[in-house]
């Protein structure tokens, strides 16, 4: 039984085969700001198919980041379900969740989130801490994750000797680390100039192409989300429109 | 890298703090050493009291005498094995400062009663020959530097000798070890017949006696036998077991156990709050970084050990190495220049101070790492 096989025999659900990867239905959602609730999810259907590269764009508070977060399995929707890859992740306890990420979820950040104590290497590495790996296999990994971002040089820098960009790559490097069923970026190219920006797309897109992730992308840049196989735009808590590239 | 040495990556961070934070919890446990090598000299004569021996003294209080004569009276109550006085002189030995506890004995039977002063025997030998001669223990010695055959002058400050002057001068005739680390090392012995031949006052009275008994399970028993015989005399005597009246007397100080416990008490409850607010400040600074710990996949009760790790480590790491220095500085020797009797760390005090150190670690930890947990990790992620 391998360590991905344990988590859905716990949720009790088969592992999917079919070209949809995650279905989202009639999904509701709703924050509070003081007194008052905001709808921000308003039966949203959604279904990304494997494989692809899809890029969700909106104007701000339109939802599409509380989008990513329940594909990330990070919050739950107050009705409607979540399934990715055969699983309802909606019903997963809280440690259920936290263990599906660990192996199905890769997240790269606007702001790279690294830890600025450890190394690009260690931080590439800290997802693998959570897998039944020995230390020599986690080397392994690292350093595969660290090429194909083209980062093998800089393993042992920390972030802050690093430039955004570079920063960024690590953060995709530790997103792709576990081989990730799904990568799942919020803004990766928002606090990066042009250049840099164009470099973290080619990356995405590559890892699209050439090793078949499924991406989805939260971006208010067209010209990002012009990168992306197809492009949903979320508005008032729903998806309005649909483009292909 | 392991989750150990994630732990030990977040003391990268804000060294300053960490250092001074570490210090306070070095000498908080440099305190503790201390203050238990302190409690442990003021209990001395508790730890190490015979189980079978007992002490008679005037009822009313120490510093009243008793006849010499009820030695030969408490040696015939069924149970007593010897008895033996001891007075206290209270001499000074050049300044005032230098104390030291100085009792006139009997020689053979005092060594006798109290087997823990190991005396080589050829000085005992000594002793016994020499009318003036002194035996006093190895701290005493060395601390003024005696050699035997040395001539020693003490004043009186009780008991004048009959000669002119307030000296009394002692020969030198052995130096005595202690059996256990326990043992006082710091008494002034001289001869009972001696003091008793020159001595103005007092004549016939000595302080209290020390009594052996057989069996220490009938200590009770024998104790109330002795008071019962003297109920009605002059002098009424109080018999005790000789744990307890070393007790009264160093309470005679003050409650020593309970002053030590307030102090650490103080002193532990402040570093908890140091040590907590710097856990609590850093878990606060780190909300982002918990968030993401979360976020890729550490389950709540992984991302609690971790700041609970951290508190354990910071805590492990500081207070071991203040055990360790306490444990150095301590076995230097007595900061008092041995007005102490005994001065090292005591061996279960290790013990109260690794339990103490894991207390603190989980104590100070607990409430960051609880908020830690209940860290929702959206939210965590919002705040950078």
């Amino acid at each position: 039984m391998t360590y991905s096989s344990t988590l859905d025999a716990a949720a009790g659900a088969p592992a999917a085969s079919s070209s949809v990867l995650a279905q989202l239905l009639g999904v509701e959602k709703s924050f509070h700001r003081g007194a008052e609730e905001v709808r921000v999810l308003r039966g949203l259907d959604l279904e990304l198919r494997r494989g692809e590269f899809l890029a969700l764009m909106g104007p701000s508070g339109s939802g599409k980041s509380t989008l990513l977060n329940l594909l990330a399995g990070l919050d739950r929707p107050d009705s409607g379900s979540v399934d990715v890859d055969g699983q309802r992740i909606d019903r997963l306890s809280d440690r259920q969740l936290a263990r599906w990420r660990a192996r199905h979820v890769g997240l790269v950040f606007q702001f790279y989130n690294l830890l600025p104590v450890l190394s690009a290497a260690k931080n590439v590495e800290l997802p693998l801490l959570l897998a039944p790996l020995s230390g020599a296999q986690r080397k392994q990994h690292v350093q595969a994750a660290l090429a194909v971002v083209g980062l093998e040089h800089r393993a042992k820098h920390l972030p802050r000797q690093l430039s955004g960009g570079e920063q960024q790559r690590v953060g995709i490097a530790r997103a792709i680390v576990t081989d990730a069923t799904l990568i799942l970026a919020d803004e990766p190219t928002g606090d990066l100039d042009r250049k840099s920006g164009d470099g973290i797309l080619d990356l995405l897109q590559a890892l699209n192409r050439e090793h078949g992730k499924t991406i989805v992308m939260v971006t208010h840049d067209p010209h990002a989300a012009a990168r992306a196989s197809r492009t949903l735009h979320v508005v008032d808590g729903q998806l309005s429109r649909e483009m292909a590239a | 890298m392991t989750r150990l040495s994630l732990v030990a990556a977040g003391f990268k961070r804000h060294r300053l703090r960490l250092v001074l934070t570490g210090l306070s919890i070095v000498v908080a446990f440099v305190l503790f050493s201390y203050l238990v090598a302190i409690r442990k000299a003021f209990e001395m004569g508790v730890s190490i009291a015979g189980a079978d021996r007992l002490v008679v003294r005037h009822s009313v209080s120490i510093i009243q005498s008793l006849p010499a004569s009820y030695e030969a009276e408490i040696e015939r109550i069924p149970g007593v094995v010897d008895a033996t006085p001891l007075s206290w002189f209270g001499g000074i030995y050049k300044d005032p400062k230098n104390f030291m506890p100085q009792f006139p004995v009997k020689p053979e039977e005092y060594l006798a009663m109290f087997p823990e002063f190991r005396l080589p025997p050829e000085q005992k030998a000594a002793w016994l020959a020499t009318r003036t001669g002194v035996i006093v223990g190895r701290s005493i010695a060395d601390k003024y530097h005696w050699k035997l055959g040395q001539r020693i002058p003490i004043q009186a400050t009780i008991y004048a000798p009959r000669t002119a002057g307030h000296d009394w001068r002692f020969d030198l005739v052995g130096i005595y070890d202690g059996a256990k680390k326990e043992t006082d090392t710091t008494q002034f012995l001289f001869r009972q017949d001696y003091f008793e031949e020159n001595k103005e006052i007092g004549k016939g009275r000595i302080g209290w006696f020390a009594v052996r008994i057989a069996d220490p399970k009938k200590a009770p028993q024998v104790a109330k036998a002795i008071d019962e015989l003297f109920v009605n005399s002059p002098a009424a005597t109080k018999a005790e077991g000789e744990g307890a009246f070393a007790q009264a007397f160093a309470n005679q100080v003050g409650n020593i156990g309970a002053i030590v416990t307030a102090i650490l008490t103080s002193v532990f409850f402040t570093i908890l709050l140091v040590v907590g607010n710097t856990i609590a400040q850093s878990v606060r600074e780190r909300t982002q970084e918990l968030g993401v710990l979360k976020a890729i996949g550490f389950t709540d009760g992984e991302v609690l050990a971790h700041v609970l790790g951290e508190s354990l480590a910071l805590a492990g790491l500081a207070g071991g190495a203040g055990l360790g220095l306490g444990y150095f500085l301590v076995s230097l020797g007595d900061p008092t220049k041995r007005f102490l009797p005994i001065f090292f760390f005591p061996r279960e005090a290790l013990g109260v101070g690794i339990a103490l150190v894991i207390g603190l670690g989980l104590v100070a930890g607990a409430v960051p790492a609880l908020s830690a947990m209940r860290l929702r990790t959206v939210d965590a992620l919002r705040r950078g």
